[in-house]
């Protein structure tokens, strides 16, 4: 019964009230929009994200090779498997060295030590360091850095075993 | 009248016979000035040892910063490629270019100190009682501020320094729940320090932040005016109703803040001249240095993270920390303080049980976790031993005090609050100082560096 009684000057102040909600709303949406443009990955091209690592044959197992334009490290396991693993430390995101003699990555900034599959030895990093997919074509090695991928801790699946020739 | 009289009589309109004749205060506060400050102010709050002048500080860093910082702006390119060469070219090849950033980056640090004793001021005189409530969170709002501007102007340089101390404070909003790592990728604009950061810096470091502030520092002033200016001081005995007399602004306060301005010049422009703004090599994406630190406003933030779980010492305990700093002005207080340094002579004492109690076991925790807890944890942080356990522990410790404190001394809520607010400041401040000068090679423990 209400809304009979609404007199004009009423409905024009609500109408006005309504209006001035959806342009604030288009406002926002137009912000938003604007800003989720500048998200990496739709900008750049894809095809720079595959790093082509090489031959199989060129890691020796039980060794690390760090690849300086992808910014991750290719280790060989000793039982010939690979992992590709981001040099950025799971604790405040240094970039962590691997000091080949004493076998382990080494965080510079807070001692964080991870083992040749990345596996925490000391923290305080609080997961083992992160992966990338390796995809190995023609026992040539491939690793996507557009697709980063977070573990907790090793386990073997998470290994990529060259075919046997 | 020639042209240039009329010229003159056009921007200060008025008989210039009769403005001399005229009481001193209707001279200086005719016009615009009038707007700034009172015309005039009770005698009492004039004192040095109320304000410290740091509230007038703050404002003429402000002013320092925006000049300086303009001034960068003609020479700065916010490009990753070629920020860094930018600033060499201004340290080397431009006129006073060094001596203008000096002053800009120690205005810079000056203002966070000088921000922080304003803060304590107004706390322990109690001047965030009614009338003031609001501004105390406008002022807290200010800081906010003062804290982001330094913070994004420390990574514009791109040196070693700034890139790796933004990967450290960016990497610690990832450890938010929920919201962290979108945070992280809204203000970095990639996986780590790049293009899109330091133009998301820049803008808010010129723009953002400057134009907040242009618009909250004259609200924190007005707010000011509105409560009929400063707290009136007094001591622990003398009626709160008896405000004193009172004086012109011109020139009882007005010389005094020119004072206070002209000599806070002179040191800053002293320390511009025979100390430099730290400038380390070119960022180098895939070198950390060793050991790596945050900016030394939040080296305390990275000292509670090297001991606690990050979800705590990044989110629930700063989280925690804020709110209690908002709620201060508008708890229900048993007495009314307001003017009286550290409440009472009671208050005071409590104050400095504090801050003794404070020192010790924040420098006993971080001793005993270094040595004798740490080493038994291995394996990566645990939310439960390294997160929960300690929390509730500090909560209840922190909790016991309170009650503790307010009962033995027989103390108003006013005086235990403050001695709690003394115990977390102490603690906040402890940790700070570790983090800067006793964490060396690995941010391992060492005895000073």
């Amino acid at each position: 019964m209400e809304q009979e009684t609404l007199s004009r000057r009423s409905f024009l102040t609500r109408l006005w009230g309504i209006l001035g909600a959806v342009a604030f709303a288009e406002l926002i949406v137009m912000v938003i929009a604007f800003f989720s443009l500048r998200k990496p990955g739709t900008a750049g091209a894809d095809q720079d994200a595959i790093i082509v690592a090489g031959a199989v044959d060129n890691f020796e197992p039980g060794t690390v090779s760090a690849f300086v334009r992808g910014k991750f490290y290719l280790a060989r396991l000793e039982d010939g498997g690979f992992l590709a693993m981001s040099r950025s430390c799971t604790h405040l995101s240094c970039t962590v060295p691997w000091v080949s003699g004493e076998n382990r990555f080494i965080c510079p900034c807070h001692s964080s030590e991870f083992d040749i599959r990345g596996e925490v030895i000391n923290p305080p990093a609080p997961r083992a360091l992160d992966l990338y997919p390796i995809v190995i074509e023609n026992n040539v090695l491939k690793v996507d850095t557009s697709k980063l991928r977070k573990r907790s801790e090793f386990a073997a699946d998470q290994v990529t075993y060259p075919k046997m020739t | 009248m020639n042209i240039l009289q009329r010229i003159r009589l056009s921007v200060f309109p008025g008989d210039r016979k009769t403005v001399n004749e005229q009481p001193d205060h209707q001279k200086y506060f005719r016009g615009l000035l009038l707007h700034f400050r009172p015309r005039v102010v009770p005698e009492r709050t004039l004192r040095l040892s109320l304000t410290w002048g740091l509230g007038g500080m703050a404002a003429v860093l402000v002013f320092l910063l925006f000049g300086t910082g303009l001034m960068l702006k003609f020479v700065y390119e916010p490009f990753p490629g070629r920020a860094y060469d930018s600033i060499l070219y201004l340290n080397n090849h431009v006129p006073f270019g060094q001596l203008i950033r000096n002053i800009h980056r120690w205005s810079a640090n000056g203002l966070l100190l000088v921000t922080f004793l304003h803060f304590l001021r107004v706390f322990y005189t109690g001047a965030f009682a009614a009338p003031r409530q609001f501004n105390w969170i406008i002022g807290l709002t200010l800081f906010t501020a003062v804290i982001f501007s330094n913070f994004t102007g420390y990574l514009l340089p791109w040196d070693q320094l700034a890139y790796w101390a933004i990967t450290i404070s960016t990497s610690m909003l990832e450890y938010m729940p929920v919201v962290g790592p979108g945070l992280k990728q809204l203000v970095l604009g990639g996986a780590e320090p790049g293009p899109t950061t330091i133009l998301n810096f820049y803008a808010i470091h010129t723009a953002i932040l400057p134009a907040l502030l242009l618009f909250t520092l004259p609200f924190h002033f007005w707010r000011t005016r509105k409560a009929n200016g400063l707290v009136i001081p007094r001591t622990p005995t003398e009626d709160p109703a008896i405000q004193g007399a009172v004086v012109e602004s011109m020139p009882n306060l007005i010389v005094r803040e020119v004072a206070v301005a002209l000599v806070l010049l002179a040191v800053i422009l002293l320390i511009s001249m025979f100390f430099d703004a730290p400038l380390a090599d070119k960022a180098n994406p895939g070198l950390s240095p060793n050991p790596t630190k945050a900016p030394w406003y939040f080296m305390g933030l990275q000292e509670m993270l090297m001991h606690f779980h990050p979800v705590f010492s990044v989110f629930v305990i700063p989280l925690l920390l804020l709110a209690g700093l908002l709620l201060i002005p508008y708890i229900n207080y048993q007495a009314e303080t307001a003017g009286v340094w550290f409440c009472s002579h009671k208050g005071r004492k409590m104050a400095l049980i504090a801050v003794v109690i404070a020192t010790v076991a924040t420098v006993a925790g971080v001793l005993l976790d270094e040595f004798v807890i740490g080493a038994s944890l291995s394996g990566p942080p645990n939310i439960i031993n390294n997160g929960l356990l300690p929390f509730t522990i500090i909560l209840a410790a922190c909790t016991g005090f309170y009650y503790v404190m307010k009962n033995r001394f027989k103390a108003s809520n006013n005086e235990a609050v403050q001695a709690l607010f003394t115990l977390l400041m102490t603690a906040f401040v402890v940790l700070t100082v570790i983090g800067i000068w006793f964490r060396g090679t690995g941010m391992q423990l060492m005895w000073a560096g």
